[in-house]
């Protein structure tokens, strides 16, 4: 008998010693998603060191190509949307004084009525649905539009060109993004703000307009404000590098530009998520 | 930008082996000594798939060979440190396709190069894009987005966005593929007249390089010819050399009368 035979037709003793304790096609899997998103953590964090450090370095370079680019992205992630936002800001005014009047009202809480719109409204849903709407209209069109120039070897011909690919088409939309998710907050929260009252009034709430904002002025604080400036500017640039590394930073066909544009999506909801409840942290932490 | 020596060849590769554009690590094409002198006229012909592309690309410097040494106008390549950049944009190319930037329109395409290395403003670049559209036939659709236009346009689109920054070197990938006779002929022309310092760009001869997947059209216009096929890479000097060369190669890019 050949010794390949042998080898063929016994059962290797080592390898039932050696079985792993879970089906091997879990280990597998599960090795798999985590290799996958540490090298995605690492190419995130590094095509955002790599921006930043072209955002500065080059801050003087180009400027007039590269400062109309910015206000175009501004006017695409900030103005533009103003329209779909005044509408979210009178539906979430309605959303949060709908629910929280009537309660209120019961347990004759409703001095408390401002104090609950600036917990819900300014700390946490405003930013982030100001985050979610800007990645839904823009982030998405971000990811196919960079991957379809890159399918289609755009990339190369600026590279060919010398105009720096982070630098043409990436710095003005994180620029443009974060100044965009944190302009249109600031109208959501207002718009959030005044129609909440709008609705208290139509419920025939007890509360003068004077008192409605002076609960709301007591209840925020200085931090309040820097650290919505900070999260909302953290959200637009994390949106604007997630959707531009998938679009750019990596060789694409155009069949595979629609998977980009999920994982993409995908990962910038969980950053956004994991950024705010950062920020809960640091109020938490702070006040 | 330092002037090079008079007699410092535009183009100097020794030993040179390089890969695909995407990807692969593992060589397409090695062994490569090739010198291109300024003023040159090179069509460097291969079969679909021989690694034309990506020997182009890594000749404009942007990749990097696997092997060997190649320096332009004197300095080695592939040149990414934006001190040096002057020196890279004294090369140009232009793809296959032309690559234009599709949702830009034709003025916009072809002043980008400009104003980015320039900084100038649209109205600054303005007269000398509108002279160089003027120059390659491009006037009708100045202001139309170049995703829009058909192939021979984007061509053209490619090579004016090359030729504004007025390269000393310029490289072509496949300039004639998928043309009609007309186009064809207007790019030869077109060629003729840079390689003679003529026509669009007038004033002092451009160095060209050009592939092919057809020796014939070239015949009586280029003045150096190689080839390009199974990894290696051969000079065959004149038209003389081309039509005496024996590689089996060669016979595919050249087929004789009553064989196409």
């Amino acid at each position: 008998m050949h010794r390949g035979d042998a080898s063929a037709s016994d059962p290797p003793r080592a390898s039932f010693w050696l079985r792993p304790p879970l089906p091997r096609a879990w280990n597998v899997r599960l090795g798999r998603s985590l290799f996958r998103f540490l090298e995605t953590v690492h190419g995130l964090g590094a095509f955002a060191l790599i921006t930043l450090g072209v955002i500065i370095s080059k801050s003087r370079t180009a400027r007039q190509v590269v400062w109309p680019a910015v206000t175009r992205e501004i006017s695409r992630s900030g103005s533009r949307l103003l329209p779909m936002f005044l509408y979210v800001a009178v539906a979430l005014g309605l959303l949060v004084i709908g629910q929280t009047v009537s309660w209120l009202t019961r347990v004759g809480a409703i001095n408390y009525l401002g104090a609950i719109m600036v917990i819900v409204v300014v700390r946490e849903l405003g930013p982030l649905i100001a985050g979610l709407l800007v990645l839904a209209r823009v982030g998405t069109a971000n990811v196919i539009e960079l991957g379809t120039a890159r399918a289609q070897g755009e990339v190369e011909a600026l590279e060919a060109l010398g105009i720096d690919p982070v630098h043409y088409l990436v710095a003005p939309r994180v620029i443009g993004m974060a100044l965009g998710v944190f302009s249109l907050t600031v109208y959501l929260i207002l718009g959030a703000l005044i129609s909440g009252y709008l609705w208290a009034f139509i419920q025939d709430v007890p509360l003068q307009p004077g008192d409605y904002f002076r609960q709301l002025a007591n209840s925020l604080s200085g931090l309040d404000f820097v650290l919505l400036a900070l999260k909302t500017l953290a959200f637009g640039f994390i949106i604007a590098i997630v959707t531009c590394y998938h679009g750019l930073a990596q060789p694409l066909r155009l069949e595979e530009v629609s998977q980009a544009t999920v994982r993409a999506v995908a990962q910038s909801i969980v950053a956004c998520v994991l950024i705010d409840a950062l920020f809960i942290i640091i109020y938490l932490a702070a006040s | 930008m330092t002037a090079p020596a008079a007699n410092t060849p535009a183009i100097e590769m020794e030993g040179i082996a390089f890969g695909a554009f995407r990807a692969s690590r593992s060589p397409i094409g090695q062994g490569i000594a090739w010198t291109v002198q300024a003023g040159d006229y090179w069509v460097i012909a291969g079969v679909h798939g021989s690694g034309k592309s990506d020997f182009l690309m890594m000749t404009a410097g942007l990749m990097a060979p696997l092997r060997g040494t190649y320096r332009f106008l004197g300095e080695a390549m592939p040149i990414f440190e934006e001190t040096r950049l002057a020196h890279r944009l004294r090369l140009g190319l232009v793809f296959d396709g032309g690559q234009p930037f599709a949702r830009l329109t034709v003025r916009e395409n072809i002043a980008l190069p400009l104003r980015y290395h320039e900084n100038l403003d649209a109205a600054e670049a303005d007269a000398r894009v509108d002279d160089l559209i003027e120059r390659l036939e491009l006037s009708e659709w100045a202001d139309a987005a170049a995703g829009s236009l058909g192939r021979n346009l984007q061509k053209k689109i490619g090579l004016g966005r090359a030729l504004i920054l007025r390269p000393e070197v310029l490289l072509l990938d496949n300039p004639l593929g998928g043309l009609d006779f007309r186009h064809a002929y207007w790019w030869l022309h077109a060629l003729d007249q840079l390689a003679k310092g003529e026509g669009i760009i007038p004033g002092k001869p451009t160095t060209l390089v050009v592939t092919t997947a057809e020796f014939r059209p070239w015949k009586n216009r280029a003045r150096q010819f190689a080839v390009l096929g199974d990894g290696q890479f051969q000079v065959l000097g004149d038209w003389s050399g081309v039509e005496a060369a024996s590689l089996a190669t060669v016979g595919e890019l050249l087929p004789r009368d009553g064989e196409r």
